[in-house]
């Protein structure tokens, strides 16, 4: 409830490192109660009762006062230890070197981070909810590294990324349901389907940029979203669509009874038939997937087109004088973000087995938006990181009840403040010349480097 | 090799170029001077086709390139620096370089890398870092080494002395010159620093309110009077 207002003391204190002075320090912890006081009246002051069939309001002044307090003696606290500015900027450029540091090991840590995955359903703590949270979160990865492609890469700020999430799920399960094809032949038709949509709504798009491309994005998000609601014939509207039959693995189902003629995937094995198998099949299975996303994007950008897009993020104009043609690298980069999209999409509806306009609201589209600009816009690790933040976070906070959302709040606020450009906001060049921090010493760099410093130094005298 | 007449262009309502005609020739240096808003860089707009001429032709070897799309031109051989340079600031000046030759032959990449590293050799000190933290008349440097990864036949340069130290601009001019001289580009360079233009320029045009006003050889231009006042004293 502590509502922190910059106030004009905090820089008059700030002029004077290491010291504070008092009556700034009381002012502004006032001013901040006073606020908190006006907020408090209402949300923490009254409270209306039911006294059977009339409203009551009741005042707790104990409980208001309290708050009040609180936050006048937190405030205090805070201006006086740690608030000041340089306190500030010095836990900032820690972070920033934290970030740095983190960065040159990217290779490191992404391949513990892929071992420890290929291994999470074997650790003695992977019960049947961590793998099923595991996988939930792997979902937001892949989905956060599509939509990288064209926010992170191309530069195209896209608020309707849920969209093609949609088509993706609702492509696998009208071709489940109604024609009965195995999961592997409806996830390349779900990437293809929703890769078509990408083109269709890039095409309106191409000479948007911005603030405007964003709402138009935003717009095609709801269209989607209102297509399914009511298209009743085909979507069945809001009532979603069930039963959507669940993966195998290559022809063998995780039933425990199989169908008359067909084998089940603990028959294949010899083992006895368990829940898990599934669910474990499921987290593998989208740890593949976004892995290919992943090794996708990572190879893309050396090559031409990936090149393209994040020429075309910088400079558009740029870009057109040097012959790129500026249409097919946005539709390109639209159409492979939205089909990596189709594949999570498809994935979900397989994993759930029901899926309804609800599960692909604005929320969606702004969480996975949330975790590319948080991760750092182009950085794979940071959306890793990101995703863990905004997925696996909000699921520990689930004890806190009704203050979850306020923390998560928190956490946002903090990360903007720290990193506004995001936790690993550093692009790596896709071709490293010189390993960083690297000074010639030999050959023709190194003398033209000495001959340099030798002008300078006859320049100074 | 390069032939503009009688190009008319609009803004919307504003008439920025009323009927200019210029003409480039083969391993030349013309350039076009003019004051602030003359359509200067309007003009070599248009030859990109950005935007397109809505009267008028525009041919280059023999070619009309009035309506093909900017990015089309660098096939045919033009390549351009843009005003204010426009160089990728996220990406390495090694990066930058690889993109200027998206268009090229793969097969002399290597070549012309050097050559462009010879030409400035500041960018190969600096190659591993990026476009952003190079000063603006290394970014210069860039958007010129970039445009000649492309092997163009003509070379169009927009402003190269803007927001420049005038030492470097010097340094700047000696390489057009340079390429001018050893590989025999063809140059056109739309400048508001007239004085260094002219010196270098083997013919120039003058530009005064979208119409070409005057033309001669650059010396010619340098000693006339009129243009003596109106663009090289007072202020250079």
């Amino acid at each position: 409830m502590a509502t922190d207002i910059a106030s004009p003391s905090a820089s008059a204190a700030a002029k004077r490192p290491g010291s504070y002075d008092l009556p700034g320090a009381l002012k502004e912890s006032a001013i901040t109660a006073g606020v908190a006081a006006v907020l408090a009246f209402p949300f923490l002051g009254l409270q209306a009762n039911n006294d059977g069939p009339e409203l009551v309001l009741l005042t707790r002044w104990e409980l208001f006062f309290w708050a009040v307090a609180v936050v006048f003696v937190g405030r205090m606290l805070l201006t006086v230890f740690r608030w000041r500015s340089d306190a500030r900027a010095k836990s900032a450029e820690g972070l920033k070197a934290f970030g740095a540091k983190f960065q040159r090991y990217n290779v490191w840590i992404g391949l513990a981070g892929a071992i420890f995955a290929f291994t999470l359903p074997m650790w003695p703590f992977a019960d049947r909810y961590v793998v099923d949270i595991a996988t939930t979160f792997l979902i937001y990865v892949m989905l956060g590294w599509g939509l990288n492609i064209v926010v992170g890469l191309a530069g195209l700020l896209d608020l309707g990324y849920v969209a093609f999430y949609a088509v993706g799920a609702y492509s696998y399960a009208l071709l489940a349901t109604m024609f009965d094809w195995s999961f592997w032949i409806c996830l390349p038709l779900a990437g293809l389907f929703a890769a078509t949509f990408g083109v269709i709504l890039g095409f309106p798009v191409l000479r948007l940029r911005g603030d405007y491309l964003a709402i138009v994005t935003l717009g095609f998000g709801e269209i989607i979203r209102v297509v399914l609601i009511n298209w009743y014939d085909v979507t069945n509207g809001p009532d979603g669509i069930g039963s959507i039959p669940r993966p195998t693995f290559f022809g063998y189902a995780f039933d425990r009874s199989p169908e008359e003629g067909t084998m089940a995937f603990h028959q294949l094995l010899g083992i006895d038939f368990d829940s898990m198998h599934r669910i474990i099949f499921l987290y593998f299975l989208i740890l593949i997937l976004a892995l290919i996303t992943n090794a996708f994007t990572l190879r893309v950008r050396k090559l031409p087109i990936g090149r393209g897009w994040e020429a075309l993020r910088e400079d558009e104009i740029a870009c057109r004088s040097l012959g790129m043609n500026p249409t097919n690298t946005k539709l390109s980069a639209f159409a492979i973000g939205a089909m990596f999209g189709g594949f999570a999409g498809s994935f979900f509806a397989t994993r759930q087995g029901f899926i309804s306009p609800e599960s692909f609201t604005f929320i969606e589209s702004a969480i996975i938006l949330a975790i590319v600009v948080l991760g750092g816009m182009g950085s794979q690790l940071g959306v890793v990181i990101a995703a863990f933040v905004l997925v696996i976070v909000p699921e520990w906070l689930r004890e806190f009840a009704e203050y979850r959302m306020l923390l998560f709040g928190l956490a946002m606020v903090l990360i903007m403040v720290w990193r506004p450009r995001g936790l690993l906001s550093h692009r790596d060049p896709t071709v490293r010349l010189h390993p960083p921090g690297y000074v010639p010493r030999h050959g023709v760099e190194a003398q033209k480097v000495q001959a340099q410093e030798a002008e300078l130094a006859a320049k100074a005298k | 090799m390069l032939r503009v007449s009688g190009v008319h262009t609009y803004y919307g309502q504003i008439h920025a170029l009323k009927g200019v005609d210029v003409e480039v020739n083969e391993g030349e240096i013309v350039t076009l001077i003019g004051s602030n808003g003359a359509g200067k860089t309007t003009l070599l707009m248009t030859v990109c086709g950005s935007p397109q001429a809505a009267r008028g032709e525009i041919v280059f070897q023999g070619q009309d390139i009035t309506r093909i799309p900017t990015h089309k031109l660098v096939e045919l051989g033009i390549a351009q620096s843009p005003e204010g340079r426009r160089i990728f600031p996220r990406m390495t000046v090694y990066e930058n370089l690889q993109m200027g030759a998206l268009r090229a032959d793969p097969g002399h990449f290597e070549k012309d890398l050097r050559r462009v590293y010879d030409l400035f050799p500041r960018l190969e000190e600096r190659k591993s870092q990026r476009g952003g933290t190079l000063s603006g008349g290394e970014q210069q440097m860039l958007a010129i080494g970039r445009a000649l990864m492309s092997r163009p036949k003509l070379l169009l340069l927009d402003e190269p002395s803007l927001g420049i130290a005038p030492l470097v601009v010097r340094q700047i001019f000696e390489a057009i010159k340079e390429i001018n001289r050893t590989q025999g580009m063809t140059v056109f360079l739309v400048e508001q620093n007239a004085f260094h233009a002219l010196k270098l320029a083997h013919r120039a045009y003058v530009m005064v309110n979208g119409n070409i006003t005057m033309s001669g050889s650059g010396r010619e231009l340098l000693d006339n009077p009129e243009i003596r006042a109106a663009y090289l004293e007072g202020g250079h």
